[in-house]
């Protein structure tokens, strides 16, 4: 088992290495850059070169990488063009809030994903089975922005359900702890600002959540109709066994690798429906901070650290889901 | 009165816009406490369904069962399924044809064993795992300890069917149900799972349901055997006189059929002619009646009657197999 983390661990560095000089020449080669975002069009040339030789942008590009992973291995990944702040705090901000929202989205998708697809498996071809079926439809093709913007429009401006947009209300006094708005009101004792976090927290989340959701009950409808099928479902009828039993422990552990799969992949869908939600709903997190450091004047090394940390969470989460089958699958252990 | 009374079963199979396919035809028989009856047939013969029919497993939707399975002295057909489900492993046991499917793959096989001890003689997990292990010793586990932690995947395919029997024994039925539990075993085991099941049927007399497609299974260990054909029975009689004077055309061709050891060097091995299949959907007449030496016209006319034969047994068939005709 050891042997195995190590090695996955060694194949990520080797990834992140190689994705790091893709996302260093190609975010150099695109179009408009920080300098004309810093000194605007009408800047001297005088003045661009001197900014130029200042940020290092006259050097040879392989200098330039060398130079940036030279630090990096420091823990240093430079400072935001567009606020001088160290990159590591720019992001170190806004890191909790994504994770937060992201987090919610993943309840959400698992909590109603696995039963809802339960449920269908067990009610195929009726009425439950079919809504399931245009449901998940529906929610995949449902473009995010679009359905952020509708669910916005429906239950803050119409309704009032909610609130348009931020993380916690002005004037609540929260405590700054973890990062996790929603974490630390509970941890402070100081409910009104958990729950006004948390009421913050439910348009965006469940925004973010449809996709993974609807891939989720897809998923589990058609492992369970699988384990339906085997013979050890007969078995534990024929011994007389509770709902409940049959239910957790012969079908839905054995239906639930495939989905434990899924959520891992999903993490993909999250990071980069992610920016599409924090657009939407003003949420202060990295897809905002992707955004901004894109259009406001490719801020190259907050990117390159975000875009690194995307893939880093992504190959994460996958190692441990890998793992996780161990967990869950006895004959998985054996190798 | 008898443990298990099963009168005019049938079970129809209907989805919707085919045809109706009668499985199980009316199908009588009866099984006495500590009694061993044979139900024997080939493939798509409606024995497995039978049985599935007497433990109410069939899917809920799709199909019609009729009759009545009367055990001790209510009609299961008839009880509702919470009720049925406080029976299925306590009053009556199954053992199944595969043993590895049969088995879940990531539960360990103490576990397995000891749901059925919580689930209906009331026990908690300690005294219900110290009771699989004792199980897992009486049939023959070698090591029980270390097996109540170990998965399926981990075991030999005869020690999975002994664990199997060992679920299905756990209270201490008074039925069990055995579909063809041999069929996926090597023959070596084969024998020993066999030997096994005798033994325990003897030593706690609990009656036997042996569903199987092969006479040796039968010789070994029916008092009574009711072979069945397209859903029907279609002779039943004692295991002795069954081997001694099959009537039946049928049962004639298959013990016919079972290779001999003496035959005289490059004889052919006989074979029913024609398959299952040829009699599929059958409307009128008997089933058999494709495939059958003997037939007469009165075959294709109608169904012959289940009638009671001078040695004790019931047959069905216009023009039976004399008795004279040796059995080879």
């Amino acid at each position: 088992m050891l042997r195995v983390i190590v090695r996955r661990l060694l194949q990520l560095v080797v990834t992140l290495i190689g994705l790091s000089a893709l996302v260093f020449v190609w975010l150099r080669n695109l179009p408009g850059g920080p300098i004309e975002a810093l000194l605007g069009e009408r800047a001297t040339p005088e003045r661009r070169a001197l900014l130029v030789k200042a940020l290092g942008y006259d050097q040879p590009i392989l200098v330039q990488y060398a130079k940036f992973m030279q630090r990096l291995l420091t823990g240093d990944f430079g400072n935001s063009i567009r606020s001088g702040d160290p990159v590591t705090e720019v992001i170190g901000r806004a890191f909790p809030a994504t994770i937060e929202l992201a987090a919610a989205a993943m309840i959400i998708a698992i909590g109603l994903g696995v039963p809802l697809g339960y449920l269908a498996a067990r009610h195929r071809g009726r009425l439950l089975d079919n809504l399931s079926i245009a449901g998940t439809l529906l929610g995949i093709s449902i473009p995010i922005f679009f359905l952020g913007y509708l669910l916005k429009d429906v239950f803050t401006q119409n309704m009032h359900w909610f609130p348009p947009s931020g993380r916690i209300s002005t004037g609540v006094d929260n405590t700054d702890v973890t990062g996790f708005f929603v974490l630390d009101g509970l941890l402070t004792r100081e409910f009104d600002a958990a729950g006004d976090a948390l009421w913050h927290l439910i348009l965006p989340a469940l925004t973010l959540a449809t996709i993974p959701l609807a891939v989720i009950v897809r998923i589990t409808r058609a492992s369970v109709l699988d384990v339906l099928n085997e013979d050890f479902v007969r078995t534990a009828e024929a011994k007389g066994l509770r709902h409940k039993t049959i239910r957790g422990r012969h079908i839905l552990r054995n239906a639930l690798l495939p989905v434990v799969t899924t959520i891992g992949l999903q993490t993909g869908a999250l990071l980069s429906g992610a920016v599409l939600t924090e657009r939407v709903y003003n949420w202060g997190g990295l897809g905002t901070l992707i955004y901004n450091s894109i259009s406001g004047g490719r801020d190259y090394p907050v990117l390159q650290a975000l875009i690194l940390l995307a893939a880093l969470v992504f190959v994460v989460v996958n190692l441990l889901v890998d793992l996780s089958y161990a967990f869950i699958d006895p004959r998985v252990r054996v190798r | 009165m008898s443990l298990l009374d099963v009168r005019d079963l049938s079970v129809v199979f209907q989805r919707r816009g085919e045809r109706p396919f009668t499985a199980v035809d009316k199908v009588s028989f009866s099984v006495e406490p500590g009694q061993t009856v044979g139900l024997v047939g080939e493939s798509g013969c409606g024995k497995s369904v039978t049985s599935l029919a007497i433990m109410g497993l069939l899917p809920r939707r799709g199909n019609k069962v009729t009759g009545e399975v009367n055990f001790d002295g209510a009609d299961l057909l008839k009880l509702r399924p919470d009720d049925m489900r406080d029976r299925r492993g306590r009053d009556i046991g199954m053992i199944f044809q595969d043993p590895l499917s049969s088995l879940n793959p990531v539960v360990p096989i103490g576990t397995q064993v000891a749901e059925v001890l919580e689930r209906h003689r009331g026990m908690d997990r300690k005294a219900a795992m110290k009771e699989s292990r004792e199980l897992l010793d009486a049939v023959g586990i070698p090591d029980p300890m270390r097996r109540l932690k170990e998965y399926p995947h981990q075991i030999s395919g005869g020690m999975r069917q002994r664990a199997l029997i060992a679920i299905a024994l756990a209270c201490k039925p008074r039925l069990l149900i055995a579909d063809e539990p041999t069929t996926a075993l090597d023959v070596t085991i084969q024998a020993q799972i066999l030997t096994l099941l005798k033994q325990l049927v003897d030593e706690t007399g609990t009656a036997l349901i042996m569903i199987t497609h092969d006479l040796g299974v039968v010789a070994g260990l029916c008092d009574t055997v009711n072979v069945l054909y397209g859903g029907k029975v279609v002779e039943r009689a004692a295991r002795h006189e069954l081997f001694a004077r099959p009537r039946h055309p049928y049962t004639h061709g298959l013990l016919s059929s079972v290779p001999r050891l003496d035959s005289p060097r490059g004889e052919r091995l006989h074979a029913i002619r024609g398959s299952v299949a040829d009699n599929i959907p059958w409307v009128e007449g008997c089933a058999f009646a494709p495939r059958c030496d003997n037939v007469v016209d009165a075959c294709l006319e109608g169904t012959p009657p289940l009638d009671p034969t001078a040695t004790g047994g019931d047959l069905r068939c216009n023009n039976p197999v004399s008795e004279e005709v040796a059995v080879p």
